[in-house]
């Protein structure tokens, strides 16, 4: 598995990994202010075409963090599964980017900005910084009237990539083209505008624009791991996993820990529609195999620390099949429902009478009972009672701790 | 001479070893977007998140609400998620990178002899109205953050990094926003 990024908590322990994000905050300071972004008149002169100071800091960050991150997913030493990719929700997004702008233009900082400003003691900046408090005070008190908009045009992990339905080295260029562009024409408008001189050092500069562009070009040949070469990656180590059986989890186990609240368990049933139409367990999803890969960046927003995610078929065929592709792409904490569908009621359906074995034992990965209707999960084996049951297993299911991402930067 | 030159900065005190320093000039902006660039890389390679200013403010609030009025908080879905029950809100990576972005800010300022108490402003406006507009300005701020989740940093810079669509939206509609009002209030700044 790609080691990047770190399991900090695990490292470091609870207060190691803050001081982890103590020291890139103090970097990310220290380069706001040697940027000359404690100064709200240098960030307002952004909006006048007068100085683009703001325009070329933020996208060079933007190209170079971006130029690095894509290089290092595609090597196969970062994760992008782990990495936080701020979901999207394009409305209200949208509107809240509207309205800090208006912020932007009337106060002269934003948030981080307006802290770097505070720090080195400009008034200003810390009067903005306590209206940014007000404000996110007031919105805490607010958001319960306009709720419903707030999670509204909500789309998920959305990457630029899945938008435009591009491979990731062909958007990595264009943005950086883009940006390229924009420094020109900023420069010209500085120049037209602001009155500044042509710039200084041409060569330098065309050779760090030359420079990015390689760089980009560079992620486009490298290309990005597929779900295949990930876990083929992971192959020798996870093979033996389900060797071992560590990962397929009892029937028992399963129905233990869907009693359990501390848990949450998902279940997907990865047969065709007709097998989940006649039986499958209650509130078992239904999410047939060829659709799991796409599934899966909705499966990463959902992980969390106490979920546990069980694939099942009718026997592990197919199971196990979605088991790699979810581990390949890094999904936490996924186990095989033991024997299948076929195991569950086999050890939960003993009693009840409308249900049969077929006569004629079937291929694998089949149904192996008659069912006389469809009627889903309208059993008494769809939702056994974990009380009148007393069956013995090796527990297997191991919460992890998430690596990578927790919330994003402004969670 | 030797107790003179001792004396010199022991009378000029703590004034002069936080504001004395002779004042550099800002790096190239591109230069410094590089560093910046680096700085948001490793933040992505190392943890896993991005930059974030907000959010640790968030959590400065929700923080002093508990405080005051912790019943409020726990009725409120929107703060229950961060301060419920015993839950600290301060107990978060957020709120220690904010602190890292305040103390690295204060030591670049310091270093650079830009450590400097002052009010920066249009030509045309007095000071007391620059210091209105910036609370106003941060309260609209503040607010537009929390609804779009996530500020400049956390969203704009970090989001776009990585390339997520609604950030890239986020990010254009800031710039609408700022330059569909700019003509209206250029008086503030120029």
């Amino acid at each position: 598995m790609a080691p990047f990024p770190l399991s900090l908590t695990q490292l470091l322990g609870h207060w190691g990994a803050y001081v982890v994000y103590l020291l890139i905050g103090f970097a990310f300071g220290y380069v706001l202010e040697i940027s000359g972004f404690a100064i709200s008149t240098k960030l307002a002169a952004q909006f006048y075409f007068k100085e683009m100071t703001v325009l070329k800091v933020m996208f060079t960050g933007i190209i170079v963090a971006m130029v690095l991150i894509f290089a290092a997913t595609g090597l196969g030493l970062l994760d992008y599964n782990l990495i936080w990719v701020n979901p999207t929700y394009l409305w209200p997004g949208i509107v809240g980017g509207l309205i800090m702008g208006v912020g932007f233009i009337i106060g002269g900082f934003c948030p981080g900005t307006s802290l770097v400003s505070a720090a080195t003691l400009k008034i200003d900046g810390i009067f903005f910084a306590l209206g940014g408090l007000f404000g996110i005070f007031l919105f805490g008190e607010t958001v319960q009237y306009f709720e419903e908009f707030w999670n509204s045009s909500y789309y998920g992990r959305l990457t630029l990539m899945d938008w435009l339905n591009l491979p990731t080295g062909v958007v990595v260029v264009g943005v950086v083209l883009m940006a390229l562009i924009m420094f020109w024409g900023g420069e010209q408008l500085e120049q037209m505008i602001g009155g500044k001189d042509k710039p200084q050092h041409r060569w330098g500069r065309r050779a760090a624009a030359a420079t990015i562009l390689a760089g980009a070009v560079l992620v486009l040949i490298i290309g990005q791991p597929t779900t295949q070469d990930k876990w083929t990656r992971l192959a020798p180590e996870k093979e033996a996993l389900l060797a071992a059986r560590t990962v397929q989890i009892h029937p028992g186990e399963l129905l233990a820990n869907l009693a359990d609240d501390q848990v949450k368990v998902v279940m997907l049933d990865v047969r065709d529609e007709a097998d989940y139409n006649l039986f499958h367990i209650r509130r078992a999803r239904h999410l047939p195999l060829d659709q799991v890969q796409a599934a899966i960046p909705e499966l990463q927003l959902e992980a969390a620390a106490n979920t546990v995610f069980v694939v099942m078929s009718n026997d592990e065929t197919a199971a196990t099949a979605a088991w790699k592709l979810l581990v390949a792409e890094s999904v936490p904490n996924v186990y095989i429902l033991e024997g299948g569908l076929n195991n569950w009621l086999t050890v939960f359906g003993h009693d009840d009478p409308t249900l049969q074995q077929t006569p004629t034992p079937s291929g694998d990965d089949r149904l192996h009972y008659i069912f006389a209707a469809a009627l889903g999960d309208r059993y008494a084996a769809a939702d056994p009672d974990a009380h009148h049951y007393e069956l013995e297993y090796t527990p297997k299911i191991k919460l992890q701790m998430k690596r990578g991402a927790s919330g994003g930067g402004c969670g | 001479m030797t107790t003179i030159a001792n004396e010199q900065p022991k009378a000029r005190g703590w004034r002069h070893a936080l504001f004395g320093r002779p004042e550099k000039p800002f790096v190239n902006p591109y230069v410094g977007g590089a560093l910046l660039g680096v700085v948001l890389f490793l933040s992505f390679f190392l943890t896993g998140n991005g930059l974030g200013a907000s959010g640790g403010l968030n959590r400065y609030v929700v923080f002093l609400q508990d405080l005051v009025a912790p019943e409020h908080v726990d009725r409120v879905a929107y703060l229950l998620k961060m301060a419920g029950g015993d839950k600290n809100p301060l107990d978060d990576y957020l709120v220690f990178m904010t602190l890292g972005t305040l103390m690295g800010g204060f030591f670049s300022g310091w270093l650079h002899g830009r450590l400097k108490v002052e009010t920066n402003k249009g030509p045309n406006i007095s000071v007391r109205t620059r210091w209105v507009m910036a609370f106003v300005g941060g309260a609209i701020m503040g607010y537009g953050a929390r609804f779009a989740r996530g500020c400049t940093s956390g969203q704009a810079l970090s989001g776009g990094a990585v390339l997520s669509a609604g950030s890239w939206a986020f990010m254009f509609a800031v710039f609408a926003g700022g330059y569909a009002l700019a003509y209206f209030v250029r008086r503030l700044w120029n």
